[in-house]
């Protein structure tokens, strides 16, 4: 990444640089102080994390195997980009950091295994990883007992916070709410129809989708639909859909269904075009393999399309490219998770400190200028401030940006009124 | 639930619900004829079979970006030749795995399950690893896309049409080979008594070999297909898996046409119960009513004799 980007983060290191440099002479003759800006290990450290005089680890835990693999490979490697770049600039408190990559195999009790093993074995300052809510919810316990830092990325269905998890991605109501009132008041949308996978993330967004449709916008739902996760099948209820003739598809299909759903969809003859749908699970990854003729059309309401036009985008997109391949596409989700890093370290250096406590106490209000999507803040509640926009899917498999909110979406896990 | 619909609304409806319906069949014939087929004549479980599915899928994958690459002008037929080269890689392999692991495991059929459920974990790392492991969109021929449009309320899925006709043509051809030739005759001959079809001049070992390559090779030609309807991806065969082994589990493991019979029952339930509730109800019912009739029929719709 060119330090055009990051003039906001790089400007307080270099003035500590130089800070540095002025002290040389004094510092040339301390032993193994390797980094002029370095903190003693003792002072940073008081809870005997694995954090040396040059080095922090941190733990990777995602599912590189396993159907989840599909997914979290993005994650993965936006993870390792952003500390590959973090350690370029010098890395954090003047110390390089280290990944431990453990492997959750898309097996829930192997990730709650693997955090603890990380936060027990590893002694890891931090852990990036988990991916769906599934997964997080086996490992927030392992969290809690031993007082770890997760930074999970994916959107997700909101009812939780916690001290040892900052969530990077939005939750339900961010995401869902703007793009709602944006179709509702751009196309004069009335009715509804839902469709999801059967897990709690759907049904949860549908259940907040669905108040803030009759209360709010005085629309109707005019079908609500589950399939089970896998289903590759949608002949059935493509035929209700045509039926109830929705001026809006609202679908939270996931996985493997979505491009089943999607070409069935297309087979059919329901021309996008014409027939608005909006979709919160479809990201730049998902059109991959859902293939981009036949989504062409569609709304996606999340906070990051690839196709994002800002400075810090424009140095990101190439330099994941350059480290993961030309033929890479960067979902919403992949955007989180390279957040992740880079907010645990801007947190650390405003601690002036390893120890969890402390990140966890000074996490609220700590700024990321530099972020792909634009300016985040953390919120009290640990999750971000962060803008909603609509996309509308193109051929070639890219969004093009329909709609963005003014301001940063307050993240709102609790929301009352919805439940 | 009907009070709000025009008589034409609803009728056109039922027209498009039926072939909803005979499309599902099609698709889950055609998942499950390669595994009849080598249960039903091998006694073999193969777990597997949904990964001989995607490798059919990802050879037409490759055929596509070949012919893009290299033979724009005939990309309108591509599909015709990745489905033969879908079913010649996935017998092949087929073939190979017979050779190296399942004719070890004849007199032990459940340990065949364990190792070809072995064996679908190894195929699918060796897919991410080789393809890695997002899902891979197969671009498909332009003709081969949307639908016929019959009135205005009723069209037609194209893919559908296409799923329908290759499942009648591979099932005709099938019942050809096993009920009509030569080869055929060997097959029935050793499933009946291995010991006297070995006696009278029959090499039973390739009778086996080519026996689990025509089930593979058909498997192939199904995943080949499914790249129109559904994901191709590393994991993508476990999705048909559990409803290949209902379809054949309920018609009858040795039984061809009681595969198509329970294809056909399973489907017309499904569909007709998903358009009354929702899609995760409609499946569970099915499931109970299936569980239901093997309590009363354990050996299936139609049963027939299994080698011991």
């Amino acid at each position: 990444m060119s330090d055009e980007a990051n003039k906001g983060l790089l400007s307080p290191l270099r003035r500590k640089l130089l800070m540095g440099m002025a002290a040389v002479p004094a510092i040339t003759m301390l032993p193994r102080a390797s980094f002029a800006q370095a903190p003693a290990t003792s002072a940073v450290n008081t809870t005997g994390l694995a954090v040396t005089d040059t080095e922090v680890t941190v733990g990777i835990l995602h599912s590189a195997t396993g159907t989840m693999a599909i997914s979290e490979t993005g994650s993965i490697e936006a993870e390792k980009l952003a500390i590959e770049q973090i350690n370029a600039m010098g890395g954090v408190l003047g110390r390089k950091i280290k990944f431990i990559q453990e492997d959750g195999a898309s097996d829930w009790p192997t990730f709650a295994e693997k955090a603890k093993k990380l936060l027990v074995n590893d002694k890891v300052a931090a852990i990036m990883g988990c991916w769906t809510s599934a997964s997080r919810k086996a490992v927030l316990p392992v969290m809690e007992q031993y007082n770890g830092m997760l930074y999970y990325p994916t959107f997700y269905e909101g009812l939780e916070q916690s001290k040892n998890v900052i969530y990077t991605g939005q939750e339900a109501t961010q995401q869902i709410l703007a793009g709602l009132n944006w179709i509702a008041k751009e196309k004069g949308a009335k009715t509804f129809f839902f469709i999801g996978s059967d897990y709690i993330w759907p049904r949860t967004s549908n259940k907040i989708a669905r108040k803030h449709v009759e209360n709010v916008l005085k629309g109707k739902v005019v079908g609500e639909e589950y399939y089970a996760l896998g289903s590759t099948q949608f002949n059935s209820v493509i035929n209700k859909i045509k039926l109830t003739k929705p001026d809006v598809i609202f679908t939270d299909v996931v996985g493997g269904s979505n491009v089943a759903f999607y070409k069935q969809l297309k087979a059919a003859g329901i021309d996008l075009a014409k027939q608005p749908l909006l979709t919160i699970s479809v990201t730049e990854d998902e059109i991959d393999g859902i293939g981009g003729e036949n989504i062409a059309g569609a709304y996606a309401c999340m906070k990051y399309f690839q196709s994002l036009d800002n400075a810090n985008n424009k140095t990101f997109v190439p330099a994941f490219k350059k480290m993961w391949g030309e033929k890479t596409v960067i979902g919403d989700v992949t955007q989180a998770a390279y957040l992740g890093p880079w907010l645990w370290k801007l947190t650390v250096e405003k601690a002036g400190s390893f120890d969890v406590d402390k990140i966890a106490a000074a996490s609220p209000g700590v700024e990321f200028k530099g972020a792909p999507e634009g300016y985040v803040r953390i919120h009290e509640n640990h999750h971000l401030w962060s803008k909603t926009r609509v996309g509308r899917a193109k051929l070639d498999g890219q969004f093009e940006l329909i709609y963005e909110t003014a301001d940063l979406v307050e993240p709102d896990p609790f929301p009352k009124g919805y439940q | 639930m009907f009070g709000d619909y025009s008589i034409g609304d609803l009728g056109s409806i039922f027209v498009m619900q039926g072939f909803a319906g005979l499309i599902l069949f099609s698709v889950y014939v055609l998942m499950a004829l390669g595994l009849a087929i080598i249960f039903g004549q091998m006694g073999v479980i193969n777990m597997a079979h949904g990964e001989f599915m995607i490798l059919g899928a990802y050879v037409t994958w490759m055929t596509s970006n070949i012919f893009q690459s290299y033979l724009p002008g005939l990309f309108s037929g591509y599909f015709f030749l990745a489905m033969i080269l879908a079913f010649l890689a996935s017998g092949a392999l087929g073939m190979v795995v017979e050779w190296v692991l399942i004719r070890h495991l004849y007199k032990r059929p459940l340990d065949t399950l364990l190792a070809t459920w072995g064996l679908s974990l190894m195929l699918q790392q060796a897919y991410r690893s080789v393809f890695g492991a997002r899902e891979v969109g197969v671009e498909l021929p332009q003709w081969m896309l949307g639908s016929l449009h019959v009135t205005d309320s009723i069209e037609v899925p194209i893919n559908g049409v296409f799923v329908m006709g290759l499942t009648v043509l591979i099932t005709i051809s099938v019942a050809y080979v096993l009920y009509m030739s030569r080869w055929g005759r060997q097959v029935r001959a050793v499933v009946q008594n291995r010991i006297m079809a070995g006696a009278v001049g029959i090499n039973t070992e390739k009778v086996d070999r080519y026996t689990f390559g025509l089930g593979c090779g058909i498997a192939g030609v199904a995943g080949s297909a499914f790249t129109m309807i559904g994901s191709t991806g590393p994991t993508s065969g476990q999705l048909y898996i559990v409803d290949t082994f209902l379809v054949v589990v309920f018609g009858g493991a040795a039984s061809l046409l009681g595969t198509i019979a329970s294809a056909f029952s399973i489907s017309q339930t499904q569909s007709t119960l998903e358009f009354f509730m929702s899609g995760s109800m409609a499946k569970v019912l099915t499931l109970l009513a299936v569980v239901g009739i093997l309590m009363l029929r354990p050996q299936g719709l139609f049963a027939l004799k299994v080698r011991k």
